[in-house]
């Protein structure tokens, strides 16, 4: 469905990201893992028009969309989240989850039907009346996904929905987004929670310092050698299979 | 249109430098204001009116001459732009940045209109005894309060340069500037330095206004005729440079001067008001500017 | 909402009781006052589409308002041409320099304060253009010659001049509430509150920002219009000049940024105080100075405007979903 070829970008003589490939197929849930800075944000912006590469190319559906603008690229199909939330803070969440909803739609109540059914689903119908700045941070990232959702995206690029919530709400979430992949959309997300991420995901990619460095099932990422250094530094990667063996 | 007599032009490109270096002055203040606290000072021009009125009555009611009047105007300058910062600006602003511009905007409303109540409409200038004396190059005569207006910016400019590059202050200014938060955290008091950083500004004004007044005039309205001009010139610099507010006050001096030459008082002031708009569009940044 | 829920009624209540003011009130400075008031609206209204709900500040307000006075009056003078049509061709004249200077800042991204100053820039070139121009009447300005008829749009009674402003500013209201309930509205609210997250739930922000820039565009050359009808004359700083752009957004901002009332009540609060400051001292910058001051409080305790006063209740009622 999505194939990211070759992408690259540096900044001001920086790499951020050097010739990343990915692919992702139709129904899946793919994860993009890796340490702070190693270049997912940057990935993702790139596959979602809001930077532009210095090379590669991204193709949806089989259609070129390297360097299209980001409402564009949601026409076609393609919505992301923000790592930082987003919210239009001075409207309701039902107004936020409605703007995405107008995609669909120009219809005042139609949007709004879209809007409800998209909050049920994610769970945010007690919230709807309320301001989205006084959200929790939980409460955001719900928002982001309600958002984007609306769009009726055939994509959903999450990023670091999980960050910043305790595991109730993790476990809530990651329940919604295995329903959510279950209504029919694709899903290709940026993680830390490792738990969520071998919970959720088909297959997964890692990057540091902006290169690709492993790529596979979650359960053979875990015990790479390379991800965990990557990850924990020299030698951490026997501290890990330890700590997996009395997790499971 | 092109009634230039290449005689005069020599002339007009020496004035435009001579007033270079004060606009320079100008846009320093509104360079550092946005280099560190990130806001555009709306008011700098209406400011900048408060002072030459300041310099003006110093002059008649007091009979200090304008430059030995920057010993006072420029640290009152100062004291005012921090306090006017502190419990004015900085505390109601609640951090937003669209508020702080209807601020600026709305104090700019009240200095304007204040000095329309209190001083009237009337242009007012004032007649240092050397305000006729002029230097003989040769090829052309330059006023005398122009030239020393011209040095004495100069020396003000180095001045602060040296200021915000070795010392302390000025370490701590340029840390806040970069990065607010990590300021913060080592300990820096970045709202001190916000109204500091506003009150230098303020005191470039204080400066300006004193080096402007001898061979000006002023009125409620003047700041306006600042305010672009400022902007064009910090814009044109690059937001935040010092250096950039210098060569960019030289380059706006020199145009307007020979534009206004060639193509008449008016249209050259659109030369102005032109540049500005191609640099927004083409290079936000400036010549020197950080790159955002 | 129900047809007839409360808002409606006393909205409908209100248009009619201000429709009926001239024959209610028999002091005709009363009158004119009012319709002072109800054209400050109008033209805070135009500028509350670009500045209040799409968020985009900015100081070229008045340039739509200029070019648009400008068109019909120099229609009238040099071809003869009636301002009940030239105001259609002062309407076009903004909307074509709106999608002008839309295009341009919009085009490379200008935001914030750097979209404000590049049209204050514009504003600026116009006006040195009007003062430099021979058939604009240069410094000097324009005239047009007093002669009150209807065709002429103009009118010994000041009742006349009130009911066009009061078609306007009607008008204008409509046109918010009308951006509240529709998809266009919504998106630019989205596009105000941030333009970043708009653009990836596929809001064309670049499109909604010149569509509401245009019809700013269209209702402040109707304002131009307007205006040199009723006062007969026009000049460079008249037109193009810091007053009236300072005005739009000073009532929209003090009555309440991206509300439908928010340009009425701050218009009829600013333009009472005006009244008032002229009452008791007659010297010019008094009520300018007060402006001021009434804009930095607002800013400072009430940044939502006046309306806020009101809204803040609401919201923690739950609202039922009223404008």
């Amino acid at each position: 469905m999505l194939e990211v070829k070759g992408l690259s970008k540096s900044f001001g003589g920086l790499a951020a990201v050097s010739d990343v490939s990915l692919s992702v197929s139709q129904g899946k849930i793919v994860a993009l893992i890796g340490p702070n800075g190693a270049g997912k944000t940057t990935t993702f912006a790139m596959v979602a028009g809001f930077i532009k590469p210095d090379a590669g190319s991204v193709t949806f559906e089989g259609k070129a969309i390297t360097g299209m603008k980001p409402h564009k690229i949601c026409d076609a199909g393609i919505v992301r989240t923000f790592q930082v939330t987003q919210p239009f803070a001075s409207l309701t969440t039902l107004e936020n989850i409605m703007v995405g909803a107008y995609h669909q739609t120009a219809n005042r109540a139609e949007a709004e039907e879209i809007a409800r059914a998209v909050a049920e689903q994610v769970g945010m119908t007690p919230m709807l009346e309320q301001a989205a700045e006084g959200l929790t941070v939980a409460g955001r990232k719900r928002l982001e996904l309600a958002r984007t959702l609306a769009t009726g995206p055939r994509l959903l690029l999450l990023d670091e929905v999980m960050a910043g919530l305790n595991p109730t709400e993790i476990d809530d979430i990651v329940r919604v987004i295995k329903g959510i992949r279950d209504s029919g959309v694709t899903i290709l997300l940026i993680e830390h929670v490792m738990k969520a991420v071998m919970n959720l995901s088909d297959y997964a990619y890692v990057l540091n310092d902006g290169i690709l460095i492993a790529e596979g099932a979650p359960a053979e990422i875990a015990t790479n050698a390379n991800v965990i250094e990557a990850y924990l530094g020299h030698g951490a990667a026997e501290r890990m299979s330890v700590e997996v063996a009395a997790d499971a | 249109m092109f009634s230039a007599n290449l005689e005069i032009l020599p002339a007009a490109v020496l004035n435009g430098v001579m007033f270079g270096a004060i606009y320079a002055l100008v846009a320093l203040g509104l360079t550092l204001i946005y280099g560190v606290l990130h806001i555009i000072n709306f008011a700098h021009g209406a400011i900048l009116m408060l002072v030459l009125y300041a310099v003006y009555f110093l002059f008649t009611l007091l009979g200090i001459d304008p430059y030995l009047a920057l010993v006072i105007v420029v640290p009152i300058s100062f004291v005012l732009g921090y306090g006017l910062y502190k419990y004015c600006i900085g505390k109601l602003a609640h951090g937003k940045d669209t508020n702080i511009l209807l601020i600026t905007l709305g104090l700019a409303i009240i200095f304007e209109n204040a000095a329309l109540f209190f001083f009237s409409a009337d242009q007012q200038v004032i007649d240092v005894p050397y305000a006729y004396d002029s230097l003989d190059l040769g090829f052309v005569f330059l006023a005398v309060p122009k030239v020393i207006s011209f040095f004495a910016s100069l020396v003000i400019c180095l001045l602060l340069w040296i200021m915000i590059a070795k010392t302390d202050m000025g370490k701590a200014i340029r840390a806040v500037a970069k990065e607010r938060q990590g300021a913060r955290l080592v300990g820096i008091d970045v709202d001190h330095i916000y109204a500091v950083t506003y009150g230098i500004g303020i005191a470039c004004l204080g400066a300006a206004g004193c080096l402007l007044m001898p061979s000006f005039y002023v009125d409620p309205y003047t700041g306006n005729i600042f305010v672009i001009v400022a902007f064009t010139i910090v814009v044109l610099g690059g937001m935040g440079s010092i250096v950039g507010a210098l060569i960019g006050g030289f380059i706006i001096g020199i145009t307007e001067s020979v534009g206004g030459l060639m193509f008449g008082e008016s249209l050259g002031q659109i030369g102005i008001s032109l540049i500005f708009i191609l640099i927004l569009l083409f290079r936000p940044t400036g010549l020197f500017g950080w790159k955002q | 909402m129900s047809k007839f829920s409360t808002t409606s009624r006393a909205t409908l209540a209100g248009t009619l009781f201000t429709a009926s003011l001239p024959f209610l009130i028999a002091d005709r400075f009363v009158i004119d006052v009012l319709t002072l008031i109800l054209f400050s609206a109008f033209l805070g209204q135009s500028w509350n589409i670009l500045g209040g709900y799409a968020g985009q500040f900015s100081f070229g307000g008045v340039v739509f308002f200029g070019t648009g006075a400008y068109v019909s009056a120099i229609l009238l003078n040099t071809f003869g041409i009636d301002p009940w049509i030239g105001i259609f061709a002062a309407i076009a004249a903004g909307v074509v320099t709106a999608a002008f200077i839309g295009f341009v800042s919009f085009r490379y991204g200008l935001r914030g304060s750097y979209f404000a100053l590049i049209t204050l820039a514009f504003a600026e070139v116009f006006r040195v253009i009007a003062n430099s121009v021979e058939f604009t009447g240069g410094g000097v300005g324009i005239f047009i010659a007093h002669e009150p008829s209807l065709a002429r749009l103009q009118f010994d009674d000041p009742a006349g001049f009130y009911y066009i402003a009061f078609v306007m500013a009607l008008i204008s209201i409509l046109i918010a509430m009308w951006l509240e309930r529709s998809r266009f509205g919504a998106r630019l609210i989205a596009i105000r509150e941030n333009e970043d997250a708009a653009e990836a739930l596929g809001v064309n922000a670049f499109k909604c920002k010149m569509y509401a820039i245009m019809i700013t565009g269209g209702m402040g050359g109707a304002a131009g219009t307007f205006y040199v009808q009723k006062y007969l004359y026009l000049d460079p700083p008249i037109a193009y000049g810091v007053a009236f752009s300072v005005e739009m957004l000073l009532v929209t901002i003090v009555g309440g940024l991206g509300t439908v009332f928010g340009p009425l009540i701050g218009s009829f609060v600013l333009h009472g105080v005006n009244e008032v400051a002229r009452h008791f001292i007659s010297e010019p910058g008094l009520s300018m100075i007060v402006y001021g001051v009434i804009l930095v409080a607002i800013i400072g305790f009430l940044p939502n405007g006046l309306i806020g006063l009101f809204k803040k209740r609401r919201k923690k009622q739950g609202g039922d979903g009223d404008a």
